[in-house]
């Protein structure tokens, strides 16, 4: 057991060693200095010639998020059509199926917003043309937009007074030529050369050694999987995502898999650090952050290498822990040292079944998106992670009597009204999709739909509340993670986790924005011996103090009734 | 959002180009490197293909070693695990069925000394691997139905088990198939 304890331990360690160069690195692309990666230049002036961008044109913080809403509208409707299409298009060697109206809407939504909630698997579901046309495609730019406004809110950290945030096209290309599609290069040979397909061969048959006659779904996987880690986006190639052998081939696989999609979101912070002067400011939020992942991830391992109490009363001795849902070439520390990286960074990927861990683990799993911004998202998890500041900020001016400010500028009323609807709105989605969800099942099981709700559950009693109540959380979290037992592919599901996933994903990019833009427009006040200190310790805390109580005040509620009850009826 | 339409939809073509076109073709060419030359690393018994080394397969009779309780049965052409509760009735009387059928076919061993992964689903449906525990549990039944020395049995197993990555990093495991290969060719 100690070897998976040690290899834990090492995965985590071996991300802030890397993420700390990465940052340096991505701090000076944006930044526009002198960098490794300066020979794409030529490419990128080639694309945005041809895309008729100017890439010195400044905008501010409307036109920005004009841009990136224009730019998503056109995908959602590119990947719908082709999702509703697909059996008819060239790349179908296996001869799958069209979506129907109801799940290409759900997926298209999904992948757009970098959620990757799965209503169907990967084998049947989908065509190599929309595996790489829609879900590879979507799971670059989807992470690049949400660099892109990351960067946006630096530049308005940065500036004293500027109603400049710079120019959405640049940030968004340069996020891929000189960050994503280079990490993924080598990623996905890593992956290809130990064993994950790579090739366009469709479904092969062959007789085991058994003698039954099976099939083994394939495909150009391996590109795939390493963007949907790099991008926290997490939609798997295969239904079992990287739970699958040929999707997380061994252990040295599993932990370049959990290493990459933490690796972004730290990066950006130590970049952060570097790009607005402030590396103080940046290490106490990578502190804050890092002690709420410990404090989801120790109970956890520790209840899954303890294995199911249920099953120690059959009397078998679970020495390997609790395997339900589980590989035995990963075991259960490093399976959960990934559910809950996975869950507080928003990629969704699994590598065990969720619906399967300890009622323990499955609550840290769904505080993890609850929170949504220990380290966060690729890009968005900082700006969520800027609403909780702001509500610090207002917080503690209350608490001294003071106006209260951040990078110099005054935070007024308006501001924290955005902040403020923005943390609401998570509460909403999350308890008025379960609470909907839950009313059907108790009081309608058996209405006339295709899919009764009274089929809906694959678990009884406080655990069947659970998945219904994680199916929102992760949709709301743009985490795409399932207590997949759910059964989700029906109309209900897919349009109303499709709402909450469109809703949940542009009003945390559109508020932070627009709080930045208008802080950045007022007047710059230098700091003095009255101003709030926000890259102290104290405010740190003040910080990790509002995340507690928000989250305490919007969710214990529905916790108590799913995982809470489950543990301990046990 | 009028003057943001002519570029949105050109810098989708070109990224489409980029990210969906070039990108997944120049990994396939590197997979044309890896063993099975991305299409997957078989396994042969005899000059015939009998299966994927990644992928795990059934193992019901008495004959070979089995491997863990499957979801979707190994067939590979899907995957997922049960996704049962940890205290959902139904699945803990089906994990109690699993330990009955498995002290059944292996009598003489302690029910304590059952590791957990025989009697549970794994997460894909499809693992290939069972601890080192779970291979030396069986050993004694291959021994009787194939009328080996329980020690040769024992010792492949033993030349099957794999060490933890760079011996430092997760758990010790055994590939069922693989392991099966070569009980096939010891006969």
């Amino acid at each position: 057991m100690h070897t998976e304890l040690f290899g834990v331990v090492v995965s985590f360690l071996l991300t802030v060693i890397l993420a700390i160069p990465l940052g340096k690195y991505i701090a000076r692309v944006f930044a526009g200095e002198k960098n490794i990666t300066d020979f794409m230049q030529p490419v990128e002036r080639l694309i945005y010639r041809f895309s008729g961008i100017d890439p010195k044109k400044g905008m501010n913080w409307k036109e920005f998020l004009k841009a990136v809403l224009t730019v998503n509208l056109v995908w959602l409707v590119y990947a719908f059509f082709l999702l509703l299409f697909q059996a008819h298009l060239p790349l179908n060697p296996d001869g799958n199926p069209n979506q129907t109206p109801d799940l290409a809407f759900n997926t298209a939504i999904s992948f757009l917003v970098n959620c990757d909630l799965q209503h169907y698997s990967g084998e049947s579901g989908l065509t190599y043309l929309t595996q790489l046309f829609v879900v590879t495609f979507l799971q670059f730019v989807s992470a690049a937009t949400g660099m892109a406004c990351l960067i946006a809110m630096l530049v308005g950290f940065k500036e004293k007074t500027t109603n400049n945030l710079g120019n959405f096209w640049t940030y968004f290309v340069k996020s891929i030529t000189r960050i994503l599609l280079p990490l993924s290069i080598v990623i996905a040979t890593i992956l290809a050369l130990n064993g994950t397909p790579a090739s366009f061969d469709g479904k092969d048959s062959i007789v085991t050694l058994q003698g039954d006659s099976v099939h083994v779904s394939r495909g150009p996987a391996a590109g795939m999987i390493a963007i949907k880690h790099l991008g926290t986006n997490g939609g798997g190639w295969f239904g079992a995502n990287s739970a699958h052998p040929l999707e997380n081939p061994n252990y040295f696989t599993n932990m370049v898999e959990v290493v990459s999609q933490v690796l972004i979101p730290m990066a950006v912070i130590f970049a952060m650090g570097i790009f607005i002067k402030r590396k103080k400011f940046a290490y106490v939020i990578f502190g804050v952050m890092t002690v709420g992942m410990l404090v989801l991830l120790v109970p956890t391992i520790i209840s899954e290498i303890h294995g199911n109490p249920q099953i120690a009363k059959m009397g078998i001795t679970q020495a390997t822990g609790a395997m339900e849902g589980k590989e035995v070439r990963f075991g259960p520390a490093a399976s959960g040292y990934w559910s809950i990286v996975t869950t507080i960074i928003s990629t969704g990927s699994v590598n065990s079944m969720h619906d399967s861990a300890m009622p323990l683990s499955g609550m840290m799993q769904l505080l993890g998106m609850m929170v949504n911004a220990f380290y966060g998202g690729c890009g968005v998890g900082l700006l969520n992670y800027f609403i909780y500041i702001i509500i610090a900020v207002f917080i503690s001016g209350l608490m001294v009597g003071r106006t209260p400010e951040f990078m110099g500028h005054k935070v007024e009323a308006r501001e924290v009204k955005i902040a403020a609807l923005v943390t609401l709105l998570s509460a909403f989605l999350i308890k008025g999709g379960t609470a909907l969800a839950a009313y059907f099942v108790a009081h309608h099981a058996n209405i006339g739909w295709a899919v009764q709700p009274a089929n809906w559950l694959n678990n009884p009693s406080y655990h069947g509340f659970s998945e219904m109540l994680y199916e929102f959380t992760s949709s709301n979290a743009n985490n795409g993670s399932g207590f997949e037992g759910l059964g989700d592919n029906n109309i209900f599901w897919n349009v109303s986790t499709g709402i909450v996933l469109i809703l949940a994903r542009f009003i945390p990019i559109i508020g932070p924005i627009a709080i930045i833009g208008l802080l950045a427009n007022k007047k710059h006040i230098p700091d003095s011996a009255g101003t709030l200190k926000t890259d102290s310790l104290t405010f740190g805390l003040m910080t990790f103090a509002v995340i507690l109580i928000i989250n305490a005040l919007s969710y214990f509620p529905a916790l108590a009734l799913g995982p809470i009850a489950e543990f301990l009826s046990q | 959002m009028k003057k943001y339409f002519g570029p949105a939809v050109r810098l989708t073509l070109v990224m489409i180009v980029l990210l969906a076109l070039c990108y997944p073709l120049l990994i396939a060419g590197i997979g044309k490197l890896a063993p099975g030359n991305g299409k997957g690393e078989t396994v042969t018994l005899d000059g015939k293909v009998v299966g994927y080394a990644l992928v795990g397969q059934k193992f019901t009779d008495d004959k070979f070693f089995w491997g863990r309780p499957s979801a979707v049965d190994y067939n590979a052409a899907g995957s997922g695990g049960s996704n049962k509760g940890a205290t959902n009735p139904d699945y803990l009387k089906l994990v109690q069925d699993r330990i009955d059928t498995f002290m059944v076919h292996n009598p003489g061993i302690q029910k304590s000394d059952i590791p957990a992964e025989l009697v549970t689903a794994s997460g894909s449906g499809l693992d290939p691997d069972i601890s080192p525990a779970g291979a030396l549990i069986q050993v004694k039944r291959i021994a009787a139905v194939r009328h080996l020395p329980e020690s040769e049995v024992a010792k492949l197993v033993e030349q099957h088990i794999q060490k933890p990555f760079l011996g430092l990093f997760g758990p010790e495991k055994v590939n069922v198939l693989k392991l099966n290969v070569a009980l096939e060719q010891a006969k």
